[in-house]
C-alpha cells in the first residue's frame, strides 16, 4: 500500500519536472497581471469621459481582473496537462502499476495540482489587484473597503477552482487534445457569447466561469443580475467542479488504463 | 509465481485474450511468445491489474494486483520504453515512479547505473533513442528490487551489447530466485534467454513447456548427408536408406537431408551399401521454425506481395515483379548459429514473420540447411519440387491463398 505522503510527493516531483508547469503558470500569473494593468491605466486616463451611469457603476475592483478572462486560459492548459499528459505519454501504466489505489492516485494529482494552483492564483490576484489599484489613481479601491477582500480572495480561488475543474474534465476526456479543444473554446468564446444573448444568458449564468467569476464584483452592476450572490456563484462553480472530478474519478477507476 | 486462470479480455466486439491459463514459476525466465496483436501486452496489462479481465483471473503469489500490498516493491514491470514524459529527464522520471512507491532517492542512482544511463540521467528522454528508452523503462522496473519481474519486449531498439546485456540480466534475476517474465516475438532471442515458454497466438494459448520440449515436439531434427557417391551407387543408397524407414531429400548443393533415422544407422546403411560419407551431422530444427509452425495460422497481419499496380509503369513494376524482391535475407527456415553475436539484433527484429508468407518460412525440405546463406543465390529456387520457394504470381495479391498453402506444406511434412 502505497503512502498517501510517499504519493503526494512524487505527484510533485513530476508537477515540477515539467516545464509546461512552469510555463503555463507564469503565463496565467504574467497575463492577469499585465492585462489588469494595461486596464487599469487606460480606466484612469479615460475615466473623465465616462458616462455617468458608467462612474456609478465603476468598479476598480473587478476592472482590475479583467486580465483574468485571458489568463485563465493558461490556467486551462496546466489542468488539462496535469492529467492528461499521463495518458499522452503512456506515463499512466507506469503510475498506476506503482499505485493501484487508483483512488489514492487521483485523489493525490488533484491534491497537488489543485494547492499549487490556489497558491499561484492568490499570488496573481493580490499582485493583480494591488498594481491595477496603484495606477487606478483617485478612482483606486482599499483592500479595506467593504466586499473588496472578499472579491480578491475570491479571485484566487476561482483560479484554483478553474484549474480543478479542468483537472477533472481532462480526467474523463484523457486526451491533451481533445481537454484543450473543447475546454479552450468553451471559455474563450462559448462561455462569454451565450452569456450576452438574451434569454440564454439566463442558462448561460450558471456555467461554471460565469457562476465564479461573481466573486470578483464589488459594485453591482444592474444589467447584469444574478440571482445569486458573490459566495453563492463561488459555490455553483464549485459544485461543477465537484461534478467533474467525481466523473473524472468514474473514468479512472472503471476504465482500463 | 504469476498464475493465469481462464484469463479472457475483450474490447468491444474483438476478443484479445480468450480462455488464457498459465503459470510462471520463480527461477526460471519465462518466455512469452506470439505474433503482433496475439494478447501479449494485454496479458501483461491484465497482470499488472491495469485492464480488468473480461472473466478469469490472474494472481501474483495468489493475490490479484490491485490488491497486493506493496505491489510496486514486489512487481516491477516493463511495459511499454516510450511511456515516459518526454520533458523529464531519467532520472525525474525515475524518481516520480521512486516516490510513488516509497522508494528512496538514493536507489534511482543505483539503478541509473545498472542500466548504464548514469552519465545521461540528467537528460530529457525526449531525445531518447528507443534502446535508451528500453534501458531506462528496465531501470523502472529494477527500482523496487521486485521478487516478479515483467518485461514487455525488452530488446526492441537495443543494440547487439544491449541484447546481450537484458540477455544476461534475464538470466541473473532468474537465477536469484525471482519470477522473470519476458515477451517478445522473437523466438530466437527467447531460445537464448527462456527456460520456459508459454506461446499464444490470436489470444489464446498455443505452448506451455520447457524450451527443450518446445523443439522436440514441434519440429523434427535430420541428419545431413553427403557423400561422393554418384549414379547407381548413390540410388542403392537412397533405395536402402528408404527401405530403412527413412525419407531422404536432395539439397540444392548435393548434400542429402536424411529424417527418420538415427546418425549410427544411417552410418551403418552406408557401410552396407559400400558407399563412402563425407559428412554426416546432426541437425536440430531451430526454434525459430518451430515457432513459425506453430503460429502460421494465428498470425493476424500478413503483408501482400507488392504487385506494383499503383505505380505508373506497368512494364516496369511486372519486370521487377517476376524477380523476387528481397531475397537477399536469408530465408527463416534457415538455421542460425544462435550463439552468433548480434544474431536478434534490431536488423533481423525488422523483418516480422510472416511477412511474404510465400517464401519468408519454407517447410524445411526445400531449404539448404547447414549452409552459409551465400552458398544460395537469391535468384536460385532450390533444386527439390516441393519447395514452395516459387515467388507468389507477381501480379495479384495471393496472400491469403498463400499462408493455406504454406501450412499444407507443413502438414504434408509432419505426416512425413
Amino acid at each position: 500500500m502505497a503512502s498517501p505522503s510517499a504519493v503526494l510527493q512524487s505527484e510533485w516531483t513530476k508537477i515540477k519536472s515539467v516545464r509546461s508547469t512552469i510555463w503555463t503558470l507564469a503565463l496565467a500569473f504574467i497575463v492577469t497581471v499585465a492585462l489588469g494593468a494595461v486596464i487599469c491605466l487606460v480606466f484612469n486616463n479615460t475615466y473623465s469621459d465616462m458616462s455617468d451611469s458608467d462612474k456609478a457603476t465603476f468598479d476598480p475592483t473587478n476592472t482590475a481582473f479583467f486580465g483574468m478572462s485571458l489568463g485563465q486560459l493558461a490556467l486551462i492548459v496546466f489542468g488539462v496537462l496535469v492529467i492528461s499528459s499521463e495518458y499522452s505519454t503512456g506515463m499512466i501504466r507506469t503510475s498506476l502499476a506503482a499505485v493501484p489505489q487508483r483512488g489514492m492516485f487521483y485523489f493525490c494529482k488533484v491534491a497537488v495540482a489543485g494547492l499549487l494552483a490556489l497558491v499561484v492564483g492568490m499570488a496573481t490576484s493580490f499582485i493583480t489587484f494591488f498594481l491595477g489599484q496603484s495606477l487606478l489613481g483617485s478612482h483606486k479601491a482599499s483592500i479595506g473597503d467593504p466586499g473588496v477582500l472578499r472579491a480578491v480572495f475570491g479571485a484566487g480561488l476561482y483560479m484554483a477552482l478553474m484549474v480543478l475543474l479542468c483537472v477533472g474534465a481532462a480526467s474523463m476526456l484523457r486526451s491533451p487534445m481533445l481537454g484543450l479543444g473543447i475546454l479552450m473554446p468553451f471559455f474563450f468564446l462559448v462561455s462569454p457569447i451565450l452569456s450576452a444573448v438574451p434569454k440564454v444568458k439566463s442558462v448561460a449564468k450558471y456555467f461554471p466561469d460565469q457562476a465564479g467569476q461573481k466573486i470578483m464584483q464589488v459594485v453591482n452592476d444592474p444589467d447584469s443580475h444574478t440571482s445569486y450572490g458573490p459566495w453563492g456563484g463561488i459555490a455553483i462553480m464549485a459544485v461543477w467542479v465537484v461534478v467533474a472530478l467525481i466523473g473524472g474519478y468514474a473514468v479512472l477507476a472503471k476504465r482500463d488504463a | 509465481m504469476i498464475q493465469a486462470v481462464g484469463l479472457t479480455k475483450q474490447y468491444g466486439g474483438k476478443t484479445a485474450v480468450y480462455n488464457l491459463s498459465f503459470q510462471v514459476r520463480p527461477g526460471t525466465v519465462t518466455g512469452f511468445l506470439g505474433p503482433n496483436g496475439s494478447g501479449k501486452s494485454t496479458t501483461m496489462r491484465m497482470i499488472l491489474g491495469l485492464d480488468e479481465p473480461t472473466s478469469g483471473q490472474v494472481t501474483i503469489g495468489g493475490v490479484p494486483y490491485r490488491q497486493l500490498p506493496n505491489a510496486p516493491r514486489k512487481v516491477g514491470a516493463l511495459l511499454d520504453a516510450k511511456a515516459v514524459h518526454g520533458g523529464r529527464s531519467a532520472r525525474q522520471h525515475l524518481l516520480c515512479v521512486a516516490q510513488l512507491s516509497g522508494i528512496p532517492a538514493r536507489r534511482v542512482d543505483e539503478v541509473l547505473g545498472v542500466v548504464g544511463l548514469q552519465d545521461v540521467a540528467f537528460r530529457r528522454s525526449k531525445g531518447f533513442s528507443l534502446g535508451m528508452g528500453q534501458r531506462l523503462g528496465i531501470a523502472g522496473a529494477l527500482l523496487g528490487d521486485p521478487g516478479v519481474l515483467l518485461f514487455d519486449e525488452p530488446v526492441n531498439g537495443l543494440d547487439p551489447e544491449g541484447i546481450h546485456w537484458v540477455r544476461n540480466l534475464m538470466r541473473k534475476l532468474a537465477s536469484e530466485g525471482r519470477t522473470v517474465f519476458v515477451s517478445s516475438h522473437l523466438m530466437s532471442e527467447m531460445a537464448l534467454t527462456a527456460d520456459h515458454l508459454i506461446v499464444i497466438g490470436r489470444g489464446q494459448l498455443l505452448a506451455d513447456m520447457s524450451v527443450k520440449d518446445f523443439i522436440a515436439h514441434h519440429s523434427t531434427g535430420y541428419a545431413l548427408v553427403r557423400t561422393p557417391a554418384e549414379g547407381s551407387e548413390r540410388e542403392t543408397f537412397d533405395k536402402a536408406l528408404a527401405e530403412a524407414g527413412g525419407t531422404v531429400q536432395a539439397e540444392p548443393d548435393g548434400a542429402l537431408r536424411v529424417t527418420g533415422l538415427e546418425l549410427p544407422r544411417i552410418s551403418d546403411i552406408a557401410y552396407d551399401s559400400g558407399v563412402r560419407l563425407w559428412e554426416l551431422s546432426p541437425h536440430q530444427a531451430s526454434l525459430e521454425e518451430a515457432y513459425m509452425r506453430l503460429t502460421s495460422g494465428a498470425v493476424d497481419y500478413r503483408s501482400t506481395q507488392d504487385p506494383r499496380r499503383g505505380l505508373q509503369f506497368q512494364q516496369q513494376a511486372q519486370a521487377w515483379g517476376q524477380q523476387p524482391y528481397g531475397p537477399p535475407q536469408p530465408p527463416y527456415g534457415q538455421p542460425q548459429p544462435y550463439g552468433q553475436p548480434g544474431y536478434g539484433q534490431p536488423g533481423h527484429g525488422q523483418q516480422p514473420y510472416g511477412q511474404q508468407p510465400g517464401w519468408g518460412w519454407q517447410p524445411p525440405q526445400g531449404q539448404p540447411q547447414g549452409q552459409p546463406p551465400a552458398a544460395l543465390p537469391p535468384q536460385q529456387p532450390p533444386a527439390v519440387p516441393t519447395a514452395p520457394a516459387a515467388p507468389p504470381v507477381p501480379a495479384a495479391p495471393t496472400a491469403p491463398a498463400t499462408p493455406a498453402l504454406n501450412l499444407d506444406k507443413s502438414d504434408s511434412e509432419d505426416a512425413r
